[in-house]
């Protein structure tokens, strides 16, 4: 009796939690194919969103803005976070090793407004006596791999630390040089982790709009800082339109990415039983 | 620990990477923060003086940028000004999100974990998916959900909840809405990392031995989730604190969070040296709860043993 009402509720609570979570997406979709501006009713199908959509050049030439500040910020993020992974977990002491962990998992611990502001500070000084960086797409990109190395490392970390440390000695022995060791074996066998740090901070970067509004400079606007902007004057279905393609587009990647991981799974399962039969041929 | 020896320039190498950039981009803006914080207010082109008397060359550190955030200038009672009604507002805010986080996340956390091993997956990318997507739009959406004349309402009234709308957005529920929305997951995925791993053998035995499933649930499970509750509690409250889009988008102009102010101190005001004392107050007011957070997973690390 107690079994069946338990799974009852778990069914409905489950439910309800989904329909939280995706009832805005929904919504969105919903109306950025209406035909009026209200967002209450709908009242009919229309693409005049999408239209409006491609033809506002400030979403449009934030969205290519956004794309390459996340682009670069992925990649340097994605560079960093593997050093810094690396870094603590495989040198166990050297000096400064306490600080050095303190400030890579700072970030992720610190409020965006503390740390927009204090790399506005940094960038004030550093204009006030070297003249550069200019405010804008360079500065914002800094402010959003300080945030995006400190993701990619705890990435990087877990899976580094679970991987099998093996193959690597037996390359040693083998005679591979360190470096060699590091491209031929670490870096292949935490691929995997690395791609999931790129995406993950790329994705923050495309997200973020509180480091953007300290870091840009005037005329500089990344697709959130010009939504943030639209967002705080009321309601416009241009920006469901937006984000209908947002999240089309963001279920395609992580569907893709799922499939790929599960096929690569597959692939090197089968490649460990292909090595175990050769072996077992081979002694016997 | 053996193996891997890369010699010392190539290990110098691999270290000094990440570390001159923490140092650049996060030390040294953390001292500039700090700086500015101890030094008087300036002119529109210098926002703020030089710790040095320019006349007598005397160093002096000016503690008013602190006084002023926890008593107002014209002498007030102690705690008694903007700031800190900010502050305890940011945080009130904070925990109640991480409870109401807390009270919808664990059932559902504790239902995944005791799903089918095979549905598990599906259903924790169907919890990761919203996060992937702009938090930002997600955030807009809620305006439309919420508005008087939004689906909520219009629910609500053809149920005969209600017969006119009931005034939401701008309000601290449609605040707490929206940060409960984001900060879910973040609830969500520690608990169900602490609740899968659970001998739920144990619960049986309680049962055995005649507890009821409430009393079952109460001095089994709970306890034994203890570090994930923990560690889900933080996740959500303190990105909560320093909350800025969230309240700017859906919060009331009464519903002033610490954000907010340090920006207006920042952009408005542009009193820098009172920015920044604000900034570091609240980097105080972040880490006593995870000292607190290290002290109990210390703990449980320990327990685990």
């Amino acid at each position: 009796m107690i079994a069946v009402l338990n799974r009852h509720i778990s069914k409905v609570w489950m439910g309800a939690v989904f329909l939280f979570l995706y009832m805005p997406l929904f919504f969105m979709i919903l109306f950025s194919f209406n035909d009026t501006r209200q967002d209450a009713r709908f009242t009919g199908f229309s693409l005049r969103w999408y239209q409006a959509l491609t033809n506002d050049s400030r979403i449009v030439d934030g969205f290519w803005l956004s794309v390459k500040i996340a682009t670069v910020t992925g990649l340097l993020s994605a560079t960093l976070g593997t050093f810094a992974a690396f870094v603590l977990v495989r040198y166990r002491r050297f000096p400064g090793r306490t600080i050095f962990s303190g400030m890579v998992n700072a970030p992720l611990v610190m409020p965006e407004v503390v740390i927009g502001l204090s790399l506005l500070l940094l960038m004030v000084g550093a204009q006030n006596f070297l003249g550069w960086p200019p405010r804008g797409m360079l500065t914002i990109i800094m402010g959003h791999t300080l945030l995006g190395m400190a993701y990619a490392m705890v990435v990087i970390q877990s899976r580094l630390m679970e991987m099998d440390r093996s193959i690597e000695e037996a390359a040693m022995d083998l005679g591979a040089r360190p470096w060699q060791v590091f491209v031929l074996i670490t870096l292949p066998s935490i691929a995997q982790a690395i791609l999931a740090a790129f995406l993950l901070s790329f994705t923050l970067s495309f997200d973020d709009v509180v480091i953007s509004e300290f870091l840009s400079g005037p005329g500089v606007n990344t697709l959130p800082q010009v939504i943030f902007g639209y967002a705080r004057r009321g309601i416009n279905p241009t920006i469901y339109a937006a984000a209908t393609l947002l999240i089309i587009t963001v279920t395609t990647v992580i569907i893709a990415y799922s499939v790929w991981v599960a096929r690569q799974t597959r692939r090197r399962e089968r490649e460990i039983a292909a090595a175990m039969r050769a072996e077992t041929a081979a002694l016997s | 620990m053996a193996a891997l020896r890369i010699p010392t320039p190539g290990r110098r190498f691999v270290i000094s990477v990440p570390y001159v950039w923490l140092v650049v981009f996060f030390f040294l803006p953390f001292l500039i923060l700090l700086y500015i914080s101890f030094v008087d207010m300036g002119n529109d082109i210098n926002p703020f003086k030089p710790i040095w008397d320019t006349q007598t060359g005397l160093l002096t550190l000016k503690y008013e940028n602190y006084w002023s955030i926890f008593r107002r200038e014209d002498g007030g009672a102690l705690f008694d000004t903007i700031y800190i009604e900010a502050y305890v507002r940011s945080i009130w805010y904070a925990l109640c999100t991480a409870a109401l986080c807390l009270v919808i996340g664990y059932p559902f956390s504790y239902f995944i974990a005791r799903a089918k091993p095979s549905v598990r997956p599906a259903l924790l990318m169907m919890v990761m998916l919203p996060f992937w997507t702009s938090f930002l739009l997600r955030v807009y959406a809620w305006k439309g959900i919420l508005a008087d004349q939004g689906i909520v309402n219009q629910t609500l009234m053809w149920l005969g909840i209600t017969s006119e709308p009931i005034f939401m957005l701008y309000t601290n529920v449609s605040m707490l809405v929206g940060m409960t929305y984001v900060y879910l997951p973040f609830m969500i995925l520690p608990l169900y990392a602490n609740l899968v791993k659970m001998d739920f053998r144990l619960l049986e035995a309680a049962y055995d031995l005649g507890a009821s499933p409430f009393k079952a649930f109460w001095l089994v499970t709970v306890p034994l989730s203890k570090s994930g509750i923990v560690a889900g509690f933080m996740l959500v409250f303190i990105p909560s604190v320093g909350e800025f889009v969230i309240p700017s988008l859906l919060g009331g102009p009464e519903n002033l969070m610490i954000g907010r102010v340090v920006w207006d101190e920042m952009f408005t005001s542009n009193n820098w040296p009172r920015a920044t004392a604000l900034a570091v107050v609240m980097i105080a007011f972040i880490v006593v709860p995870l000292a607190i957070y290290y002290h109990y997973t210390g703990e449980s690390a320990d327990e685990r043993k």
